[in-house]
């Protein structure tokens, strides 16, 4: 590919203490791609995304977002940059109902600087119609929500603001077979429309069928690179998680 | 599945199919459980006092007690929100009041050369006051905030050090007689009247229906399932019964014949046969009464109170959304102190002068007030409506039982046992509804 990506991390690594929890991890993401990254885990699959998403400062490494330099402090910064993240501990308040989050820190007001919740409330039931047609606890905190019921609700969040960038860690992780598919097919149709994802997911059937590239990490570190999904097989993928050795004869 | 063939009706239907009576009103549980408490309380005092605790005068009374801690309580009810504390909104309260005390009656006499009793005093001492308050709060913010010193460490240590720096403001002394103006929003001082009151009413009538009509006008245009109007009705007649009856009853409470001899006596004029008038409702009350009407904005429409309020659920959560916490520690602190500066207006113009002691032990009463109205200690739970009545239901105990003449160490202590029990009926009422 010629085209700049979209993002590159180089050489990221950050350390809690003593654990080194990403060491000198490098990847890159163009537009309409999804990259898968795999890993047991502890890995540090999080841990380098919320680098990405301004949750966490790097120890040291750069981040360039189509080709140049970026300064992501923090989470304002990330969705400057239009990336959007479903976290793996989906970061809902639990005390707000769907739509309350759904907006958290991009609230629709009135001419009168007022909160419009009506338009809110409305757009929810748009996006979320979309995703998750059974969802009905519009007016429920999310706490009365289901795991999965939940789930939709931050990926709605992530996918509401025209990302360009889109961080999924592990979004299908307490969905059903249905919303599963839904999930798939929407990121399907998000590469489409030339949004680069980052797709964390332990099932390795999963980032065969909706990944480009997918990367495993071990440790903290990367094995190998970036490979193909077209050239490795599900058990190459499992051999790279497990015994941490890139297979014979991939080209990194 | 076999559940795609009702997914279509299930989106569509509408959610007041079928459900009694009681559901249609979609009444707040907690706050009729609250106001019940607040009738059941008033009701045995009534009956132990031989009817003199429901007295228009003994209700004027008991309004303007309660203002000063009620205003308070509305801030901490954000604090508390955010999983914070503020041990210092007592002495934070007699710092503002000392400030303003010697605003009115020296510093601004010495240095802009007012002279005593001109119309600007009392104005600019308050204006004073509220700047020193909101700005005393913002520092306790910014140390809690970006300093990350617990804020139970920062308030324990501004509840000795703001309750010296007022002794050292006043030099120990008692300041007054406060500001004739400045007196006006004590209570007693400064009523309405009865004509006023009752514009009052009218006008507090129209924006409570329109609300409430504008309300149920915005859901309908969304499409959302509103209440049937049989129900919307029974809410509306019970809001404008409860408004009506208030200021009834306020203005009811006359103003005694000796009273209005002597004002007429220092008009020069004398008392004509016959003459009567009544309080109506105080300055502070309206004041309370605005406050609660701009915190409940703030708490449910703006930005500002969603975040505090999603701080509070999930504080984690609150940052990754971009939401700048620790700038919003040192507003919620801010707005805390402003209100203790707005207390300190109340609670030394009823007294009609600054005492030493003004505002002692009122961390306690506010933050039990708070607690009592419902906000959950554990954080993302609370309402400015729940710590008003809180604070109304402690006065009405502590009144009703010195009425009664419980010794005031007995009354400390059920005033305390209240506050446990009422916290205990929170976590049953939660656990039984399965709300959080
Ligand atoms: N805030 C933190 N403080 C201390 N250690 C941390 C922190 N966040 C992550 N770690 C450590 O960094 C390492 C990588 O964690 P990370 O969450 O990135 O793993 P992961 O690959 O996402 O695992 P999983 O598949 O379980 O989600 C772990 O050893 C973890 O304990
Ligand atoms: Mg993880």
């Amino acid at each position: 590919m010629a085209e700049t990506p979209l993002v590159e991390l180089n050489d990221i690594s950050i350390a809690f203490g003593g654990v080194r929890a990403v060491d000198h991890v490098s990847v890159d993401l163009y537009p309409g791609e999804v990259v898968g990254l795999l890993g047991h885990n502890g890995a540090g699959k999080s841990t380098l995304i919320k680098c990405l998403s301004g949750a966490y400062r790097m120890d040291s490494g750069e981040i360039r977002i189509n080709g140049e330099k970026a300064e992501i402090t923090n989470p304002r910064d990330a969705r400057a940059y239009n990336i959007e993240t479903i976290y793996q501990t989906l970061a809902l308040a639990d005390n707000l109902d769907a739509a309350a989050n759904l907006f958290l820190g991009r609230e629709l007001t009135t001419l009168t600087g007022l909160m419009d919740e009506g338009a809110m409330e409305a757009e929810t039931r748009k996006v979320m119609g979309r995703l998750n047609p059974h969802f009905q606890k519009f007016s429920s905190p999310v706490s009365a929500l289901s795991g999965g019921q939940r789930q939709s609700v931050a990926i709605a969040r992530a996918v509401y603001f025209n990302a360009k960038i889109l961080i999924m860690d592990e979004p299908t992780a307490a969905l059903g077979p249905q919303e599963t598919r839904m999930v798939a097919d929407l990121i399907g149709e998000l590469k489409k429309q030339g949004l680069g994802i980052f797709l964390i997911d332990h099932d390795v059937h999963q980032v065969k069928e909706l990944c480009d590239r997918a990367a495993v990490m071990k440790n903290g570190k990367l094995v190998g690179g970036v490979v193909n999904v077209e050239d490795v097989t599900t058990d190459d993928l499992l051999g790279m998680i497990i015994a941490g050795k890139p297979p014979e004869g991939v080209a990194a | 599945m076999t559940d795609t063939a009702s997914k279509d009706t299930d989106a569509t239907r509408p959610e007041t199919a079928k459900r009694g009576v009681f559901a249609s009103l979609e009444l707040d549980m907690r706050l009729l459980g609250m106001i019940g408490a607040f009738i059941l309380i008033a009701l045995v005092f009534n009956s132990l006092t031989g009817g003199r605790f429901l007295t228009p005068r003994n209700v004027f009374n008991l309004t303007i007690q309660t203002v000063s801690v009620a205003i308070m309580a509305t801030g901490m009810v954000f604090v508390i929100v955010t999983r914070h504390i503020d041990l210092s909104v007592g002495s934070l309260l007699a710092t503002t009041s000392a400030v303003m005390a010697m605003l009115q009656t020296e510093w601004l006499l010495q240095v802009f050369g007012l002279p005593l009793g001109h119309p600007a005093l009392a104005w600019l001492a308050i204006a004073g006051g509220l700047i020193v308050g909101t700005a005393i709060g913002a520092f306790n913010g910014w140390l809690i905030g970006y300093l990350t010193i617990p804020a139970f460490i920062v308030t324990l240590g501004g509840l000795l050090i703001w309750r010296n720096v007022a002794w050292y403001t006043t030099n120990g002394q008692t300041i007054g007689p406060l500001d004739e103006t400045f007196q006006m929003f004590g209570g007693i001082s400064g009523t309405l009247g009865t004509t006023w009151s009752w514009v009052f009413a009218v006008v507090a009538v129209g924006a409570a229906l329109y609300a409430q009509w504008s309300a149920r006008r915005t859901k309908q245009g969304h499409g959302f399932p509103v209440k049937p109007l049989w129900a919307e009705g029974a809410v509306g007649a019970l809001i404008v019964a409860a408004i009506l009856g208030f200021i009834w009853t306020l203005t009811s409470y006359e103003v005694p014949q000796r009273v209005l001899e002597r004002d007429f006596e220092a008009r020069g004029e004398v008392l004509p046969e016959g003459y009567t008038a009544a309080y109506g409702l105080p300055i502070s009350v309206l004041l309370l009464i605005l406050v609660a009407l701009v915190m409940t904005i703030v708490a449910r429409r703006t930005r500002l109170g969603r975040y505090i309020f999603a701080t509070g659920g999930n504080p984690d959560a609150a940052e990754l959304s971009g939401i700048n916490t620790r700038l919003l520690t040192v507003k919620i602190f801010a707005i805390m102190g402003f209100l203790c500066a707005l207390s300190a207006v109340v609670a030394s113009a009823r007294l009609s002068f600054h005492s030493n002691d003004i505002g002692t032990l009122d961390e306690l009463r506010v933050i039990a007030a708070a607690v009592i109205g419902g906000t959950a200690l554990s954080g993302g739970i609370g309402t400015i409506y729940g710590a008003i009545l809180g604070a109304l239901i402690m006065q009405s105990l502590q009144s009703g039982m010195a009425m009664v003449g419980v010794d005031a160490p007995f009354q400390n202590i059920v005033v305390g046992a209240v506050l446990i029990l009422a916290v205990l009926i929170d976590i049953i009422y939660r656990k039984r509804t399965g709300a959080s």
